[in-house]
Parts: C-alpha cells; structure tokens; sequence
C-alpha cells in the first residue's frame, strides 16, 4: 500500500533563518509516531507546512498522494499549538459545528470522551480551565476518522490522570490504516505508545528509529537518549 | 493501571516476560482465551504493534496459539509451562546471585544469608 504521507527535499525559509533544511520523510500507515526535538528544531513549521497553513521554499508534501489542500484537510485531523475555539461558545456547540465541518467526525465518540472526562457539556468554553480547554481541543480531533493525526504538543498542560486516559483512548481508537504524527517534550509520557520516533535537530531530521531499536542499541529509554543526544 | 516497564530494556521483551509470568503464575491457565491485541495493549499502555510482536514471539515459543475463530490461546501443554517456569527461575536466581556477588558475599554467605531469611519468613 502506498505510504500515507510522502515529504520530499522538504525546505523553508523565513528571512535569514532555515527553520526546514532539505527533509525526506515517508509516514507508513498504521503507526504511532513521535516528532521530537529541542525548541526551534522545526516541528512546528513541519507540521504547519503538512496542514497546508505554510507554502514550503521548497520541496514537496504528499498526503494520499495529493498536495496539501482542501482534500488532505477532509483526511487529516490537526490539533494545532494554539487554540483558535472562540471562548464564548458552549462545548456542545462546538462538537455541532465540528461535525458540520467535517464528515468523518464520530459525535458519539465525541460526546463519550468528554463525559469520561467530566468535561461539562454546556459550559462556554471561556469557563473552563486551561487544562480543561486543551482536553476539550484534544477530544475534537481525536472523535474524527481520520487517515493521519497530527498533533502540536497534545498533552502538556493534562493533569497525568487525564493524560494516561488520552494516551489509552489514542491506542484504542487509530486503525492499521491511519497513523499518528505527535510532536512532545513529555518523551517518558508517551514513548510506551509510540511505534517510531524521528529526531530533529536544526530542521533536519537527526534519526528516524524504532523505539525498541533505540532501546536496544544504546541500552537506554528514548528520554535518555535524547536527554544525552540533546545535552546543552 | 499501566503494566510497570523498565526504561532502559526494549518494551516488547519486558511485554513478553510479563505475559510468561502472566500464564506460569496462572493468571491465565492452560487453555484460556487472552484478551485481544488491543485490550492488551490498552491494559499495558503500550502501542499495539509493540503488543503484537510480543504476542508473535510468544507464539513461536509455542506459550500462545492462535486459534482461527476464537483469537489466542493459552497452550495446554502443561510441560511447556512448567518448563517455562523453570527457566524463569533461573534466571531470577542467576540475577540474584550476580547481584549479591557484586555486593561482595561468597557462595557459602549467600546461601546462608538465604536460610536465614528463610527461617525468618516462617
């Protein structure tokens, strides 16, 4: 089968500064993938460019085989670093207006995610804590049947009990026909779940291993390793 | 609550020690249906790939079958299992000694150190 999303001599440039050098990157299906780097490494702007939001220098990306745009957004769900909910608006409001915008979004799942959660149902979004707020960002992405996931930093500011819910609902909802591209400082976190990891450093991709891979060859966790690889 | 995994050993052959200790203890018995990949997965809170292979490795040692309807199974070979059972020990035992040699102790004080807690645990 083809791999889910192809880049190739993947580069961008703002001004003066090369935030994406020259990356070659295949995304199989069915995988749990970490994107790990220090700050500045150029996650974000790789990611960006993969949800059609920045134009690269140069370079191509292909998802299903298309370039990024209005077809790719219909496959792929993007949790972003920021949030662009209005704050005035009520959850259940919100869960609507996803589903109106995307066909493969699963209400129910939706909706059973946030009472897990204890996420209130018709609290306007500007009442909830930061915390709460990312959950409920989180939950919308995660209730669409999606080919490729990608998510910005999706649990940083999630109390550990509701992280390890997050991280459980992510192993039981992906299919072997979609995958999950997830960019984290929070390696301990989330490196029991993931199939692969791929380091970058300076926007150029450093490693691309098997997480076991890494364990065996260094003897140490993917924490470790970057902790000594990373080392300031 | 996630199943308590080293950091610094892969994941998939800590999965497959836990299973073995899992059957050998008798958590699961001879013939017993395992829950599916992703159950497993979702216990252990591990990627289901990394499940998986575990499961697979644990196949060809012939601990798990699979059965074509009814998903795996626990053997019914009750030698396999006692074997499986003494090899863990073994192993424990050759950790154990390793260790206390390193805290300095002879053969003869370890083992004396060993009836002695023996004795104490009565």
């Amino acid at each position: 089968m083809e791999a889910l999303a192809e880049l190739r001599g993947l580069t961008k440039v703002f001004g003066n500064t090369l935030a994406v050098n020259n990356m070659n990157l295949i995304i199989p299906r069915g995988k749990i993938i970490g994107l790990l780097g220090p700050n500045g490494s150029g996650k974000t702007t790789l990611i960006k460019m993969m949800n059609g939001l920045l134009m690269p220098t140069a370079g191509t990306i292909l998802i299903n085989g298309q370039t990024p745009g209005v077809a790719t957004k219909a496959k792929v769900a993007y949790l972003p670093e920021r949030t662009y909910l209005q704050n005035g608006m009520k959850v259940c409001d919100i869960v609507d207006f996803f589903c109106d915008f995307y066909e493969d979004f699963d209400r129910e799942r939706a909706f059973t995610m946030l009472s897990n959660l204890a996420i209130p149902f018709t609290a306007p979004l500007k009442t909830l804590s930061k915390g709460t707020k990312e959950k409920v960002q989180l939950i919308l992405v995660m209730s669409r049947r999606a080919d490729l996931y990608i998510l910005d930093e999706p649990i940083a500011g999630v109390d550990p009990a509701a992280r390890d819910y997050i991280l459980r609902t992510i192993i039981t909802n992906y299919n072997e026909n979609s995958s999950i591209l997830l960019s984290t400082h929070l390696i301990t976190d989330i490196e029991n779940i993931l199939d692969e990891v791929i380091l970058v450093r300076s926007g150029q991709i450093l490693a691309h291993m098997e997480v076991d891979q890494i364990r065996t060859e260094y003897g140490q966790s993917v924490d470790a390793y970057f902790r000594r690889v990373f080392a300031c | 609550m996630a199943w308590n995994l080293d950091a610094d050993k892969p994941i998939y052959a800590q999965l497959v020690e836990i299973i073995q200790m899992q059957i050998v203890s008798g958590q699961y018995k001879a013939g017993d249906r395992l829950p599916s990949v992703r159950e497993l997965a979702a216990e252990a809170s591990v990627n289901p790939n990394t499940m998986q292979k575990a499961l697979a490795e644990l196949e060809r040692n012939g601990l798990i079958n699979t059965q074509r309807t009814s998903g795996r199974t626990v053997t019914e070979d009750n030698e396999l299992i006692r074997q499986t059972r003494t090899q863990l020990a073994d192993e424990y035992i050759k950790n154990f000694f390793l260790m206390m040699k390193k805290l300095g102790y002879s053969e003869e004080e370890i083992i004396s150190l060993i009836k002695h807690a023996a004795e104490e645990e009565k």
